[in-house]
């Protein structure tokens, strides 16, 4: 569903990725592991759209998007649940998740917000708080129902569990988990390695820019580097 | 008494028009960041093509139409051609591109058109209202209804339409609004297009009680950039207060001390609001964005 090959991407001229490829296919969670700076953000920001690739290329679905500008890749089916949540603060949870579904020109998302609702209750009952006065695990749930309201092909989850109570942690994961039972396809990016390898298909670790190593989940949880790099083993 | 509801009248009128020309600032910042020096020329362009267009031999309602139109117009190409290409250059960069675009729009219209003053004709004919010993102009009433209409067709477009409420999460966050699918050259255009057209309407609605010639912008953009300041920039609802403050502070400072204080009001606001409170009366204090 997604390829990506020797791409390479900076801010300015500091190259952050170099000669990164990974695939992701239809139906599989792809755990991207890697240390603060590695560039993972980056990574899915120029998946997105919103970062400029300086060579490489990104195949969605059999077609080239490297240069397609960010809305049009909403449209094609990429939704990205961004690091820091990134919500319209000063709007509701239900406008929220109404712009989530902009690229689809629905009259009706009653339904689909239903859906969101049944998936995170609190946030029903916070319909009409704005965003930005939500709690921090409320606010990383509206965070991945906005994406969702796209009807997506391809999420993608920057560090979900950042900052939030262990409690929290496990609802999100759990979340995860139901989504990747549901046939959702998604490119996790995660520091908590353990909990995202027991979720995902398969993995990849990203280091200074490079893709280092690319496996099973399982072969990842074996692999002396990453037990030692990222499973604190 | 009926002196001070004479000040308060005219006051409030002028205010108006400071208030929609400090709406236009708040929307294009809150779209983009930019303060906008050439929201003056719009309320100029309104004016004048309307009085040129009526000359021409047009219907009033025609030309005034013709005249949002153009302004509307301008403003789209101000974004398109200006700000657009230099995105992600620093503030103080596109606060000279604005200045820049402001001398060339009164540039341009001093040679379209000329440099007299001129006038249109008021709406409801010019005998004053007597009201408690006041004399109101019915055109300062048509000033006071058309500002309020523009206000509440502006606050139910971005609360009830979810064009509107796009408009809202570009301003709110960009990044965000991009990764959700928005256009954002889409909505930050039609702000700076929104903005043209309500600074073209005041301009239309004022002229036959203030006049208008080629270089009327220069002034009301600071005037409308010290009210959007009072109230605090970036809050629509503090542009408004903040332009009707003004207008009231000028009013009664020319009526009270002298006429030749009236147009140093804004630059003590501007300069009081630094001081006491940078963040307006309606505004947060400014939260870094990263
Ligand atoms: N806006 C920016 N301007 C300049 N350099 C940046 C910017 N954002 C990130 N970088 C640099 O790019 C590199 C990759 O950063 P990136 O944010 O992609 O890492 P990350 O893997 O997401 O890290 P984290 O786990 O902390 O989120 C880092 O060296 C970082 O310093
Ligand atoms: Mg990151």
């Amino acid at each position: 569903m997604l390829r990506i090959e020797n791409l390479h991407s900076g801010y300015g001229r500091i190259e952050a990725l170099h000669d990164v490829s990974l695939d992701v296919s239809a139906g599989e969670v792809v755990a991207l592991l890697g240390a603060n700076g590695a560039g993972k953000t980056t990574l899915l920001r120029a998946i997105s759209g919103v970062q400029p690739v300086t060579s490489g290329q990104i195949r969605f679905e059999d077609r080239r998007i490297e240069r397609m500008p960010a809305h049009r890749r909403v449209l094609l089916g990429i939704a990205q649940v961004p690091e820091g949540r990134q919500l319209f603060a000063p709007l509701s949870v239900e406008d929220n998740l109404k712009l989530g579904a902009w690229t689809r020109r629905a009259s009706d998302l009653t339904a689909d917000i239903a859906g969101i609702f049944a998936m995170f209750p609190i946030l029903s009952e916070m319909r009409h708080t704005a965003a930005g006065a939500l709690s921090g695990g409320q606010q990383q749930m509206l965070a991945i129902g906005r994406a969702l309201m796209s009807k997506p092909k391809l999420v993608l989850l920057d560090e979900p569990s950042m900052g939030l109570a262990p409690i929290l942690v496990d609802q999100i994961f759990n979340i995860v988990a139901q989504l990747k039972r549901s046939g959702q396809t998604i490119l996790l990016v995660e520091q908590n390695a353990r909990a995202a390898l027991a979720i995902a298909d398969r993995g990849y670790v990203i280091e200074t820019g490079r893709i280092t190593v690319g496996g099973d989940a399982a072969t990842l949880l074996a692999d002396p580097r990453v037990q030692s790099g990222y499973l604190g083993v | 008494m009926a002196e001070l509801l004479q000040f308060a009248f005219s006051g409030l009128t002028v205010g108006a028009v400071y208030a929609l020309v400090a709406l236009g600032f708040t929307l294009i910042y809150n779209a983009s960041d930019v303060i906008n020096f050439a929201q003056g020329e719009f309320v100029m362009l309104g004016g004048l093509v309307t009085v040129f267009l009526l000359a021409a031999g047009l219907p009033l309602p025609v030309a005034a139409l013709l005249a949002v139109v153009a302004s509307t117009l301008v403003g789209l190409a101000l974004y398109r051609f200006a700000i657009e290409p230099a995105r992600g250059a620093n503030a103080v960069t596109l606060i000279m591109i604005t200045i820049g675009a402001s001398i060339f729009l009164r540039g341009a219209a001093q040679v379209i058109f000329d440099k007299r003053y001129h006038s249109l004709p008021p709406l409801f004919g010019d005998t004053p209202i007597r009201f408690g010993g006041a004399a109101i102009l019915p055109q300062s009433l048509v000033v006071l209804a058309g500002a309020l209409v523009i206000v509440v067709l502006l606050w139910a477009f971005v609360d009830r339409t979810l064009f509107g409420k796009a408009v809202l999460a570009t301003a709110a966050n960009k990044l965000a609004a991009r990764l959700v699918g928005i256009d954002t050259r889409l909505t930050v255009g039609f702000s700076f297009a929104i903005s043209a057209a309500i600074g073209a309407i005041a301009g239309i609605l004022v002229t036959p009680i203030t006049l208008t010639s080629y270089n009327i912008g220069t002034l009301l953009a600071l005037k409308g950039f010290a009210a959007a300041m009072l109230g605090g920039i970036g809050s629509a609802v503090g542009a408004v207060l903040g332009g009707l403050l003004l207008g009231l502070l000028e009013a009664l400072s020319a009526g009270y001390l002298s006429s030749e204080f009236k147009d140093a009001v804004a630059f003590i606001v501007i300069l009081a609001v630094l001081f006491v409170r940078p963040q307006g009366l309606l505004g947060r204090a400014r939260v870094e964005r990263v």
